[in-house]
């Protein structure tokens, strides 16, 4: 068996393979519904219409996106320069860190203020997170991936370390929990009453402007240059290393921002299951987007469907609301395969 | 010494068994026919030479006979027996032992462990090591093919690890012995023992195919040459009955002329290596206290066997290697900070030795490629955002001038043909005009039309000023192009001489580090 | 201070250490053949999730308890089959494979737990491994004590890295899977197929991994829960490295870490609370960590390692 390189595909035939992935995932899981005794066609009905079957459904779909489009970028933009950065999820914490230093009335500002100054600092610390990772990449080989990983759990015992400790809410009787960032530090909610808060606007634009750093600046040519080919992109004169400090850089400050926006959005406090894995998500949300920014956003909706329709479904249906986890799973491993088709064709002889 | 470099022994006549038999071999990659409808036969004790240019599908043939590749049409016979396609497996139990160009080692195994690997049953809970270094021991003295059996790849050199490739397939019983350009790294001496060697095998009946592109080897070795040009059989001769003229001839086609070289008109020294070192790197070649000054309008040709430093210096002047001491000289001031951008804005164009691997970004498009040296200048770019009309302006400049065919601008570069990328990379060296021109191996693997295009452009290049470093494993280049000529070996350059000054056999003296050796060039 | 070093001399402590250590011991011995067959295993943190439970369940559902750990090898083989066929014929990204496999086997993991078990809150316990005293060896004073009265799983992780040395080194195979990892084309080239050499590395060394993940809850604790692993794959990652690639090496350095690991939590015990419990448990990230910096500037990685292979490619 061999894979031989094909021309460059038509648009079509690039969005035709993502689609046979999404089915192919749906066909895999399926096995599973059916493992558990329940009709596959019914359990998927009643996924989407717990993800978008009402307007609640919807705008809860949309309140759970929000993380994953920051934590999808960060993946996105990162791998996109072969930087494995496996962390968002400690960076992620790290931003909700800094929201409730900052946001807890340690600066009396008002909001246009305060809000502004507390994601440029959430962004710093995520990207001082990751310049560890990258800097022992650059300067001593050390694989990014094993540092970022381990460094996920560090930040949760540290987290963990501060919310029994210095950031502990007095009032929270005895939970390991912050106090509630003070209004000013609040991102408003989009529609009065809903859970769907600002935050998704913020997640928006970032992908807006990841897309034209990734496609009109000479960053993101660097970016893709040093992803595709390091020994070539040194050659040609492109500071390789440079290149990468820049990425964890901007990956790591994407990646608070989720952390920011749950905190300030939504929680309102820090608490230890500020996120259930988002972090790792981003992984898969990138992936399906074909590390795309703008493709994040709909990859991010897409998954967001997924766990919530698979909580609502649980509840009814009765199969565990792990299958959403298994499909997001799935869905990582046929996309890259999709997308090696896409370019490769595979000849058995 | 010519003598002793015949190999054929006349064992070979007509009536000697067939070994091996190609019939109507073809094989294509996408729209290039890499062999079209070739047979032969092979007679036992008998030594095929397979001539051709660089590109002309003899290693595609190898690999089909071998069973890397499978081929669209044809069969191959060994011994009588058809061979399967697609499988190695199957052509070493028939006996077909190969010696690749780039040589299949592992190298943190020892000898003796790459030679037996594969060689007995994978579900035995302990691998034979007496029995196999006796045979080791013994192949090696009947075939004077020293090596010791409990050496770690890593530190052996590339003769001796040409010595082990052989050992692999004697140790398989190989009666029939392909070597893929197997002098290509070797220093005459070397190739001398390399004979001696092929000799007495020949001696034991066993039957081999020597590739090469060397007219004179293919002379001194074989019993009979098959001429292989742009994929098809060109031709087939007795070596006795024939001579170089005829098989240069057969093997270009119609003769290419080269290009007509006037007279230099030598400038000042542009460039200066001053007493530079280099520091070590894994295991290549280190430089020590070399210099090199490179004069306008002329091109310098660098000649040696692979291995010998080239690299090293390629590097330095590409800006990927940083000087451990000494200078780089450059229009009269020494540089600075070295780096590869530095390089460019000293106006040194560079043609790397590896167009895929160093020369382009494979997934990236035409013109994303052709401005990866200069995306950063205010031409490309503004405010840290790239014009990307401009660049894909320059892009079709560089596709018209430089005759590349490729179906668009945003075509990944990857698509395109050997010949068309390098004539790519060749414009995005040259097309600033650069003052100092390194061109590292430019030709390998290039057709014959894509080889003239190329000297043809040096040649130009040359004669609007620029000063030009032709470094190159191939002799005939060197000699063709070059208006002065420096052998490296061992990290060592010879003393230069003039177009003409001296022969063949001189240089291939000075190539094996004999003879007169000096710093200063 | 002395309560402090007087750990050191007693024989729970290395006990504990070394059960602390087979686990590492399995799984770093799996990743270690997949890496020197030039495969990156991403996927050990998930393939040790479901050993864990494919080995408990097992002994739950009523198995006895070497079956439990045949079911969690052969599950971990499966995973190790997913993950080799994208990477090793198909070339993907074994980073990005290897972080799937582990998303996939964690979660399918989770819900077939979940399934099983629906309405469950304490997981339910089985019979584990119990100690097996060598007899003699295991009376003498704290090193036999440590090493000879253990659980046979744990002598099952001793014997597997002299088998894996003894593979690697000794045998027609360990050579080919050596050399697949250093230059795959010399494999080939002796006809030798890359492709099968790499699928089964991975798969063996998968099986490994889950057995890992067996010791777990069949010997050091008696059930299943979730995020039981903790990041020991990743661990086992950087032991790998530590180790340079060799089993003896490797195995050294998963005891020297089981140790550390294995004292801080004594020193917790003994610090009386002054500093907070989370920066002991740090310390064995932080540990990898810094064994990765040590070692990276003289690591020499199996030349091939993450390269795909194609045949016929040089």
């Amino acid at each position: 068996m061999r894979l031989e390189p094909k021309p460059a595909p038509s648009l079509a035939v690039t969005l035709l393979y993502p689609v046979g992935a999404i089915i192919a995932t749906f066909v895999i899981s399926s096995l599973l519904v059916l493992a558990a005794g329940a009709s596959p066609l019914s359990v998927f009905y009643l996924v989407a219409k717990g993800a978008a079957g009402s307007q609640f459904a919807l705008l809860e779909t949309l309140t759970r996106a929000t993380p994953l489009i920051f934590t999808g970028l960060a993946v996105a933009v990162a791998f996109r320069a072969k930087l494995w950065n496996i962390g968002a999820e400690a960076q992620l914490y790290i931003g909700g860190v800094v929201t409730v230093v900052l946001g807890t009335g340690a600066l009396p500002l008002p909001s246009y203020l305060l809000i502004p100054i507390i994601m440029i600092a959430a962004m710093a610390a995520g990207a001082l997170l990751l310049l560890g990772p990258a800097i022992l990449k650059t300067r001593f080989g050390v694989d990014e991936v094993v540092t970022t990983l381990l460094l996920n759990f560090i930040v949760l015992l540290f987290v963990s370390m501060l919310l029994e400790g210095v950031l502990k809410d007095p009032t929270g009787l005895g939970w390991p929990q912050s106090s509630k960032v003070i209004a000013d530090a609040q991102l408003p909610r989009i529609i009065q009453g809903k859970r769907l808060h600002y935050g998704f606007v913020i997640a928006v634009v970032a992908a807006i402007v990841a897309w034209v750093v990734m496609k009109k600046t000479v960053l993101g040519y660097e970016m893709r240059a040093v992803g595709n080919n390091k020994e070539a992109a040194n050659f040609a004169g492109i500071p390789v290393n440079g290149v990468l400090i820049k990425t964890a850089i901007l990956s790591g400050g994407i990646a608070a921002l989720a952390g920011f926006s749950e905190v300030s959005g939504l929680k309102g406090n820090l608490t230890l299951d500020l996120s259930p894995g988002y972090g790792y998500s981003g992984i898969v949300v990138a992936m399906l987007a074909m590390l795309n920014p703008l493709g994040v956003i709909a990859s991010a909706i897409f998954v967001a469907g997924i766990f919530v329709g698979a909580d609502a479904m649980s509840r009814t249906a009765g199969v565990p609301s792990y299958i959403a986890q298994v499909m997001v799973a799935t869905a990582l491993l046929t996309m890259v395969t999709a997308i090696l088709l896409t370019r490769y064709r595979v000849r058995w002889k | 010494m010519e003598a002793s470099l015949l190999v054929r022994g006349g064992v070979a006549e007509e009536r000697a068994p067939a070994v091996l038999r190609l019939d109507g071999i073809t094989k294509r990659f996408g729209p290039l026919v890499a062999n079209n409808a070739i047979s032969f036969t092979l007679r036992r004790g008998e030594v095929i030479a397979l001539l051709g240019e660089n590109g002309a599908g003899k290693t595609t043939l190898m690999n089909i006979l071998f069973g890397h590749y499978v081929a669209d049409e044809g069969t191959v016979e060994a011994f009588g027996k058809p061979l399967p396609p697609g499988d190695p497996r199957a052509a070493l139990d028939a006996g077909i032992g190969m010696v690749h160009q780039h040589f299949t080692l592992a190298e943190n195994m020892t000898v003796l462990e790459n030679i037996a690997l594969g060689t007995q049953s994978p579900w035995k809970l302990r691998l034979d090591r007496a029995a196999a270094r006796r045979r080791i021991e013994k192949l090696s003295a009947d075939f004077g093919l020293t090596v010791h059996p409990d050496a770690t790849v890593a530190t052996l050199s590339v003769g001796e690890r040409q010595r082990v490739e052989i050992l692999k397939a004697l140790y398989r019983d190989a009666r029939i012995l392909i070597l893929d350009e197997p002098t290509a790294v070797l220093t005459p001496a070397e190739t001398d023992a390399l004979f001696r060697t092929l000799k007495l095998l020949v001696a034991q009946g066993l039957s081999i195919i020597f590739i090469s592109h060397k007219l004179n080897e293919v002379m001194a070795v074989s019993d009979r040459v098959l001429v292989l040009r742009a994929g098809t059989l060109a031709g087939e001769r007795a070596t006795a009955t024939t001579n170089r003229t005829e098989l240069a001839a057969l093997m270009v086609g119609q003769e290419v002329a080269s290009p007509p070289v006037s007279a230099p008109k030598t400038g000042p020294v542009v460039f200066e290596l001053k007493n530079v070192s280099t520091a070590r790197q894994g295991t290549t070649t280190r430089l020590d206290g070399l210099s090199l000054a490179l004069r306008a309008g002329e091109i310098t040709g660098l000649a040696g066997v692979s291995g010998n430093g080239q690299s090293a210096l390629a590097s330095l002047i590409s800006g990927t290697m940083q000087p451990a001491s000494g200078e780089i000289v450059i229009g009269g001031s020494v540089a600075g900070n070295w780096s590869p951008r530095a390089a460019l804005a000293n106006g040194i164009g560079r043609i790397p030795e590896d167009r895929h691997a160093v020369g382009s970004i494979g997934d990236m498009s035409v013109t994303e490629n052709v401005i990866s040296e200069r995306y950063a200048t205010p031409r490309f770019s503004r405010h840290g955002f790239l014009d990307w009309k401009a660049a894909r302006n320059f892009a079709e400049e560089i596709i018209r001038d430089y005759d590349v065919k490729c179906p668009s601008p945003e075509a990944r570069i990857r698509l395109l043909s050997g010949g068309n990328m390098q004539k790519l990379i060749l414009g995005r060296a040259l097309d600033s005009e650069p003052a100092v021109i390194l061109a590292n191996q430019p030709t390998r693997g290039l057709d014959v039309g894509a080889v003239a295009f190329v000297h043809r452009r040096l040649l130009e290049a040359r004669d609007r000023g620029a000063a030009i470093l032709l470094i190159s494993e191939d002799l005939e280049e060197i000699l063709a192009l070059s208006d002065r000529i420096l052998v490296m070996s061992k990290g060592q350059l010879s003393s230069p001489s003039k177009r003409g000054e001296r022969s063949i056999r001189e240089l291939g003296e000075l190539m094996a580090g004999h003879g007169e050796v000096t710093n200063a060039a | 201070m002395e309560q402090a070093l007087e750990i050191l001399f007693t024989a729970s402590f290395w006990v504990a250490a070394i059960r602390i250590a087979s686990p590492l011991i399995f799984a770093t011995m799996g990743e270690l053949i997949c890496e020197r067959a030039g495969v990156l295993n991403l996927g050990i943190e998930g393939i040790m999730t479901v050993g864990a439970f494919a080995g408990w369940f097992t002994v739950y559902s009523g198995g006895d308890l070497w079956t439990g750990v045949a079911v969690a090898a052969l599950a971990g083989a499966m995973f190790g089959l997913l993950h080799a066929t994208l990477t090793v014929p198909l070339g993907l990204s074994q980073h990005v494979v290897g972080i799937g496999v582990t998303l996939l086997a964690t979660s399918l993991t989770y819900f077939t737990y979940r399934l099983a078990l629906p309405q469950v809150t304490t997981p339910p316990k089985i019979e584990p491994f119990q100690p097996l005293p060598i007899p003699g060896l295991s009376k003498i004073p704290v090193l036999g004590e440590a090493l000879f009265s253990q659980t046979p799983l744990t002598y099952l992780a001793f014997v597997t890295v002299a088998v894996v040395a003894w593979m690697l080194y000794r045998t027609p195979i360990g050579l080919a899977v050596r050399a697949a990892g250093e230059n795959p084309s010399a494999v080939e080239a002796q006809g030798i197929s890359v492709t099968g050499i790499r699928m089964g590395a991975v798969m063996v060394g998968s099986a490994l991994m889950a057995v890992g993940g067996a010791f777990l809850t069949m010997s050091a604790f008696n059930s299943f829960f979730f995020e039981m692993i903790n990041g020991r794959g990743w661990i086992c990652i950087a032991l790998v490295v530590f180790g340079s690639w060799r089993p003896g090496k490797a195995l050294l350095g998963a005891i020297l870490f089981a140790a550390f690991d294995a004292y801080q939590i004594r020193l917790q015990q003994i610090s009386g609370g002054v500093v907070p419990y989370q920066v002991f448990l740090m310390m064995p990230y932080a540990l990898s960590i810094l064994a990765l910096i040590l070692v990276a500037r003289r690591a020499t990685y199996p030349k091939a390692l993450m390269i795909p292979y194609q045949k016929g490619e040089r």
